[in-house]
C-alpha cells in the first residue's frame, strides 16, 4: 500500500498546478459549508435556546386531540342504524382533576408544573378599551416554569398578591391604554363579569404580540373574572432535560388523555423552517462540492490519459487491475484530503471574519453580531463529504485505467 | 521440467485477422532465443502470448508445467511479477522516479524483501549493469543506452526465470545495442535464465543460441547454435 501511495504522490506531483486548482475547488466547497453551517447552526441553536428559556417545555391543554365520542355514537356502533347530525354534549371546559394531575406531574423527577387559566377580557380605561388575553397564575409555581420576572420593567410578581385584583400587562398595552403603574382599569370578561383591577407591573419581552395583548393576574382572580371557579385550562411544565419533552409529553397524553404539546410541537413551524434551511444549505454546498468533484475527475482523467504508458508497464510488471484502480483512487482521495484540510483552515478563518462583523441595529434580544456555532462536527461532516466526493469522482477514471490493455499501449508506443 | 512451452497457440483479432497461428515450441532455462521475421509476421504478438500479457484464441501456454489458459487475471499478474521480466523497445521508466526507485517498484510490489534488502538488491542489479552512479538520477537525466539498461535491471528485479524483450535495441545505436545483447547472453549463460528477444536485426540475432523465424504468424525455421 505504501508503494501505491508513493506512486500516486509521484504522479500528482508532476501536475502540481492542476492538482492545486482542484484541491482549491474542494477547499472552497468545504470552507463555505463550514462558514454557512456555523452561521445557521449558531442562529438555530440561539433560537431554540431562547424558546427553551422563555416557553414552558410542555403544555397540557383542556382539550383532546381527537373529538370525544358522543354517547349516541357509542350506543349504535356498526349497526343497521346510522346516526347523523349528533349535537355534541356541552361539556364544561377545563382540565379535570387538575389537582391530582398536578401532584402526579410534580412527582416526576426534574419537572416543575404550574396550573394556569387563560381567557380573554376587555380592558377599559377611560374612553379606550382593548381586548387582551389574561393568564391567571400562581406566582410561586409559575416562577418555576417561566421567566416572567426577567421581563418585568416595573413592579414585581409578588405585588399580584399584595394588591387586591392586581394585574401585570405589557408595556405596549399600557401605552395603548394610557395607564401607568398603580392605575386602576376595568376588566370585563365574555361571561359579563367585570372587575376593577390595579396595574401592579409592566413587562417588556420584545415580542410585539405579547407586549401588546397579554396580561397576568392571580389564578384565583382570573377564575372569578372568567366565572370559572376552581377551573384550570392549562398546566405548564418545565424540565431539567429539554430533550425529554417530546417523549414525556406523549406519556402524559397517553395517561391523562388531555392534549399535551411539547415545545417541539408548539414550535413545529419554526423547526420545519430550520429543516428547510438546512436542506438549502446542504444543496448549495453540495453543488459547490459537485463542481469540485468535477475538478478532481478532470485531473485524474488527465493523469490517466497521460500515464497510459506507465499504467501499461506497471501491468506488465505484474500489477493487477485492483492495484491500478487503487493507485488512481488514492490520487483522488489525496486531493480530497488536501482540499478538506485546506478547507477547514479557510472555514475557520471565515468564521473568525464573520465574528468581527457588527450590525448597526440591535435586535430585541440584544444581538448586534452573527451568532456562530463553533462545532468540530461541522468540520468533520464537511471533510467527510469532501473526501467521499473526491473518491467518488476518481472512481470512473480509475476504473478506466485499470481496464487498460497493456498490449495495445506497448504496440502503440513501439 | 520445461520452463515455457506453447501448444498450438493461435491469436486472432476480432476483425478476423490472424496474428499468430498454431505455434508450438518449448524453451528451456539457459536458452537465448531470438524471434525474427519481417514486420507484421507476429513476432511481438507471440512474445506477448508467451509473456502472459495476452491470452491465445486457441491453444495454451504452459509456464513451468502450469497451464495458464484458465488462470484468472490476478494470478497471471502474480506470475508475471514473480517469474517473468519484460523489456520493451521504449524504456517505459516512470519519469517521476529515480533509476533506483524504478527498479524497486517490482520488488516492493512483490513484497518478499524487507526495505533494506530490497534496496540492496536493486543497487546490486544496477551495479551489475554498470549503473551504480545513475541510481539516484531521474530517467530524463540518463542517456538512451543507460535508460534501457535500467529497464533491464527492473525486468530482473524479482529474479525472473524468463526474460522477454520486444525490440529492446530498436532505439539504440549499434554500440549500445551490442552491449544490451551481451548482457542478455550473459544472463542466459551465467544465470541459467531463458531470454527471448524479438528483433529484426539479423546481425544481432546471430549472437543468440537459438533463432526462430516467423512469417505470417507461422514458424518457418527454428535453428540452434
Amino acid at each position: 500500500m505504501k508503494l501505491i501511495l508513493d506512486l500516486a504522490r509521484g504522479m500528482l506531483s508532476r501536475r502540481r498546478r492542476q492538482t492545486l486548482v482542484s484541491v482549491l475547488g474542494v477547499a472552497l466547497g468545504v470552507a463555505f459549508f463550514i462558514a454557512i453551517a456555523s452561521l445557521m447552526r449558531g442562529f438555530q441553536t440561539y433560537f431554540i435556546q431562547q424558546v427553551i428559556d422563555v416557553q414552558p417545555h410542555i403544555v397540557i391543554k383542556d382539550e383532546t386531540r381527537t373529538p370525544l365520542p358522543q354517547a349516541a355514537e357509542m350506543a349504535v356502533t356498526d349497526g343497521a342504524v346510522s346516526v347523523n347530525g349528533v349535537k355534541p354534549r356541552d361539556r364544561v371546559r377545563g382540565i379535570r382533576a387538575s389537582g391530582d394531575k398536578l401532584a402526579i406531574l410534580e412527582a416526576i423527577p426534574g419537572a416543575a408544573a404550574a396550573p394556569i387559566l387563560t381567557g380573554s377580557a376587555l380592558l377599559r380605561y377611560g374612553a379606550r378599551d382593548v381586548t387582551v388575553t389574561i393568564t391567571g397564575i400562581d406566582p410561586p409555581r409559575y416562577r418555576r416554569v417561566a421567566n416572567l420576572e426577567k421581563d418585568l420593567i416595573r413592579g414585581s410578581l409578588e405585588d399580584l398578591r399584595s394588591a387586591a385584583n392586581g394585574l401585570i400587562i405589557g408595556d405596549t398595552l399600557a401605552q395603548r391604554l394610557g395607564v401607568q403603574l398603580g392605575d386602576t382599569v376595568i376588566a370585563v370578561s365574555p361571561r359579563g363579569v367585570s372587575l376593577q383591577m390595579k396595574i401592579v407591573g409592566i413587562f417588556h419581552t420584545g415580542i410585539v404580540t405579547l407586549d401588546q395583548t397579554t396580561g397576568y393576574a392571580l389564578l384565583k382572580v382570573n377564575q372569578v373574572l372568567q366565572d370559572r371557579p376552581n377551573v384550570v385550562n392549562q398546566i405548564l411544565l418545565r424540565l431539567a432535560d429539554v430533550t425529554q419533552a417530546e417523549p414525556l409529553a406523549r406519556q402524559i397524553e397517553a395517561r391523562f388523555g388531555d392534549r399535551t404539546e411539547s415545545w417541539e410541537e408548539q414550535n413545529a413551524n419554526i423547526l420545519t423552517v430550520f429543516v428547510i434551511q438546512n436542506a438549502i444549505m446542504y444543496s448549495v454546498t453540495g453543488a459547490i462540492l459537485l463542481v469540485a468533484a468535477f475538478g478532481i475527475y478532470n485531473i485524474i482523467s488527465t493523469v490517466v490519459f497521460e500515464k497510459t504508458r506507465d499504467i501499461a508497464i506497471l501491468k506488465s510488471l505484474g500489477f493487477t487491475e485492483g492495484d491500478i484502480q487503487r493507485l488512481f483512487l488514492v490520487q483522488g482521495i489525496i486531493a480530497g484530503v488536501l482540499g478538506a484540510a485546506l478547507g477547514c483552515v479557510l472555514g475557520q478563518l471565515m468564521i473568525e471574519g464573520l465574528a468581527q462583523v457588527r450590525f448597526q441595529t440591535e435586535t430585541p434580544a440584544g444581538n448586534d453580531r452573527f451568532l456562530l456555532a463553533r462545532d468540530w462536527r461541522i468540520f468533520a461532516v464537511a471533510s467527510f463529504f469532501a473526501v467521499a466526493s473526491a473518491a467518488l469522482a476518481a472512481v470512473i477514471p480509475a476504473r478506466r485505467a485499470a481496464r487498460l490493455d497493456p498490449v495495445q499501449v506497448v504496440r502503440g508506443a513501439a | 521440467m520445461t520452463l515455457l512451452s506453447a501448444e498450438g497457440v493461435t491469436k486472432r483479432l476480432a476483425e478476423g485477422v490472424t496474428l499468430v497461428s498454431d505455434i508450438s515450441l518449448s524453451i528451456e532455462g539457459g536458452e537465448f532465443v531470438a524471434i525474427t521475421g519481417p514486420s507484421g509476421s507476429g513476432k511481438s504478438s507471440l512474445l506477448y502470448l508467451l509473456g502472459l500479457l495476452d491470452r491465445p484464441s486457441e491453444g495454451r501456454v504452459l509456464l513451468e508445467g502450469r497451464d495458464t489458459a484458465a488462470l484468472p487475471a490476478p494470478e497471471l499478474a502474480a506470475l508475471r511479477l514473480a517469474r517473468l521480466g519484460f523489456v520493451f523497445q521504449f524504456h517505459f521508466l516512470l519519469p517521476e522516479f529515480s533509476a533506483l526507485d524504478n527498479v524497486l517498484i517490482p520488488i516492493r510490489r512483490r513484497g518478499a524483501l524487507k526495505p533494506a534488502a530490497a534496496e540492496a538488491r536493486a543497487m546490486a542489479l544496477l551495479d551489475a549493469l554498470g549503473l551504480a552512479e545513475a541510481a539516484a538520477k531521474l530517467p530524463e537525466q540518463l542517456s538512451g543506452g543507460m535508460r534501457q539498461r535500467v529497464a533491464i535491471a527492473r525486468a530482473l528485479a524479482n529474479d525472473p526465470a524468463l526474460l522477454l524483450a520486444d525490440e529492446p535495441t530498436g532505439n539504440l545505436d549499434t554500440r549500445n545495442a551490442a552491449a544490451v545483447f551481451d548482457i542478455f547472453a550473459r544472463l542466459a549463460r551465467e544465470d541459467g535464465r531463458a531470454v527471448v528477444v524479438v528483433t529484426h536485426d539479423a546481425e544481432l540475432a546471430r549472437r543468440t543460441t537459438r533463432r526462430i523465424h516467423l512469417v505470417d504468424g507461422r514458424i518457418v525455421s527454428d535453428e540452434c547454435g
